[in-house]
């Protein structure tokens, strides 16, 4: 199961906010406990240790089918591990997604672009049939530099665009390879605020209905672009399930459901920095 | 000052500071010529001069493409099969430890007095410095591109072509500009060790005969053909890989 058992939270209300603030928050964590039911993409880590600490003992991380996970938590804390054990590039996790094995449905999008720098726009967006020997679709990479809207870039080398450029043939390169689960470590956060804000929106519109698990350390990321949260502490670490809006995603920021629960989100991540000492 | 006038500059300045040296000085002619003594010699014994450059430059050339292609060979073996690295690392430094010119007469007396040993030791010296940048580049992949390949399900010698491969190609290119200045080193030590052609060849028959001035006329052309080989080279490989970092800040768009 998914980090601890959903309970109602007794200093809930000591937070400061209006009653009506506080029951939009319980509401929510409701409705979550019903999604639960759905198939889930589930990872078992049954001990892992990293230079001698025990990083993950007997961890489960579980997330919904076609639906957004975000795993927050202090630096060091393992996210990274966990979600490239998921990926099948570290061994130690036991992987399935509603019983059957994992591999080669899982795509990957990093906190740096990771472009070639050798090839244009295009030919990164189809670097994954480039790099299986697979006939590459053109059309269908133009297609998606024009939703992500940087088609007049096609042509051009990586070191010729700007960051949120770069991030944005990213995202037209993962969703060329069309996986139906999507991994992501901090994707959006050597970008400024303004595009960063735009990625979240293109990504949260684009990558609709698959299965998402995206590493932030940004709380209002979580809980704007989150159909769950996660928060990972301690060692070896555990995962508590946080409070999220029952609404439709990417949320506003103006949302008014969200002012208390980022608070209650900051004392959940504060508490865990005290964990590590950091 | 462009960039292209600026060597000029220097060269003249150098030629310049050579006459003051020779005028203000008692140095006799047979120890140090004048420039205008050289230039004679360059005019005089043009077709001399032309034949002797066209076998150093050939021997040149021809220990680059062997040079080069058994060092870019040797980093892809030992980049791919990992027992390899092991056998052939301490191969490697021993025939960078064995200085080259010391093996110069061996390579004669093998090879006899022909092309061959020219060919042979500016492959040898040329060796090393390709292989060890081209294999420091094929090591020296972000693992970033590895992840994102293997997740995207590609094979190990995908890749090695498709990923780690180009992406050593700058430090290829640092192994061959390296390679194209001391391969003409590598070409005339083999010339002065035993040969009958050539402008090391011309340069040791000019010195017995103290004909200092050819000698420097030889000297000035190897110095050129140097010097031409290595910016050839430079631009060749600077078209070759457009997207290549370059640290120089006048250099970058925007």
């Amino acid at each position: 199961m998914t980090g601890r058992p959903l309970e109602p939270d007794p200093d809930h209300a000591g937070v400061g906010t209006s009653e009506a603030m506080a029951k939009s928050v319980i509401e929510p964590q409701i409705s979550q406990q019903t999604a639960e039911a759905g198939p889930c993409m589930r990872a078992r880590v049954e001990r892992f240790a990293f230079e001698g600490e025990l990083l993950f003992s007997g961890l489960d991380f579980a997330a919904e089918q076609g639906r957004w996970t975000c795993l927050l938590g202090p630096s060091g804390v393992g996210k990274t591990t966990l979600l490239r054990m998921i990926a099948g590039l570290l061994p130690g996790a036991v992987c399935d997604v509603a019983g059957a094995p994992l591999g080669g449905q899982v795509g990957y999008m990093a906190q740096q672009d990771l472009l070639m720098p050798w090839l244009d726009a295009a030919e990164n967006v189809m670097v994954g049939q480039r790099l299986r020997g697979e006939r590459r679709q053109r059309k269908r990479a133009l297609q998606l530099l024009e939703q992500v809207g940087v088609v007049e870039h096609a042509g051009k080398l990586p070191a010729t665009l700007s960051g949120g450029q770069r991030q944005r043939v990213a995202l037209a390169r993962t969703l060329m390879e069309d996986r139906p689960i999507v991994l992501m470590d901090e994707p959006f956060s050597s970008v400024d605020a303004v595009n960063r804000q735009r990625l979240q929106t293109l990504a949260a519109t684009l990558l609709r209905d698959r299965t998402v698990v995206l590493i932030t350390h940004d709380p209002q990321e979580a809980l704007l672009l989150g159909h769950k949260i996660l928060v990972m502490s301690g060692r070896p670490a555990v995962l508590e399930e946080a409070a999220v809006p029952d609404t439709v995603t990417p949320r506003r920021t103006t949302d008014p459901a969200l002012v208390g629960l980022q608070e209650k989100l900051m004392q959940k991540l504060t508490a865990a920095l005290e964990e590590v000492g950091a | 000052m462009t960039a292209a006038g600026r060597p000029l500059v220097i060269l003249l300045g150098l030629l310049v500071l050579w006459q003051l040296a020779v005028w203000l000085s008692d140095i006799p002619p047979f120890l140090l010529p004048g420039p205008g003594a050289v230039l004679e010699v360059l005019w005089t014994r043009y077709e001399t001069l032309a034949g002797h450059t066209l076998i150093t430059v050939g021997e040149i050339l021809l220990g680059l493409v062997f040079g080069t292609a058994l060092g870019a060979t040797s980093a892809l073996v030992m980049a791919y099969f990992r027992p390899a690295r092991a056998w052939l690392m301490p191969v490697l430094v021993v025939s960078q430890a064995v200085p080259v010119f010391a093996l110069a007469p061996v390579l004669v007396l093998w090879f006899g007095y022909g092309l061959a040993p020219k060919v042979a030791m500016a492959t040898l010296i040329i060796y090393f410095p390709v292989t060890a940048a081209f294999h420091d580049g094929l090591r020296r992949t972000e693992p970033g591109w590895l992840d994102l390949a293997q997740t995207m399900g590609a094979s190990r010698w995908s890749q090695l072509r498709r990923v780690r491969l180009p992406a050593a190609m700058p430090a290829f290119a640092s192994g061959l500009r390296v390679a194209a200045a001391v391969a003409p080193i590598g070409a005339v030590v083999g010339e002065w060790v035993g040969s009958s052609a050539g402008l090391g060849y011309y340069m040791l028959l000019m010195n017995g005969r103290v004909q200092t001035a050819a000698m420097f006329a030889a000297l000035f052309i190897l110095a050129l053909v140097a010097v031409v080989l290595y910016f050839a080279i430079d631009i060749l490989l600077r078209l070759a890989l457009p997207w290549q970092p370059d640290s120089d800040p006048s250099l970058k768009p925007e």
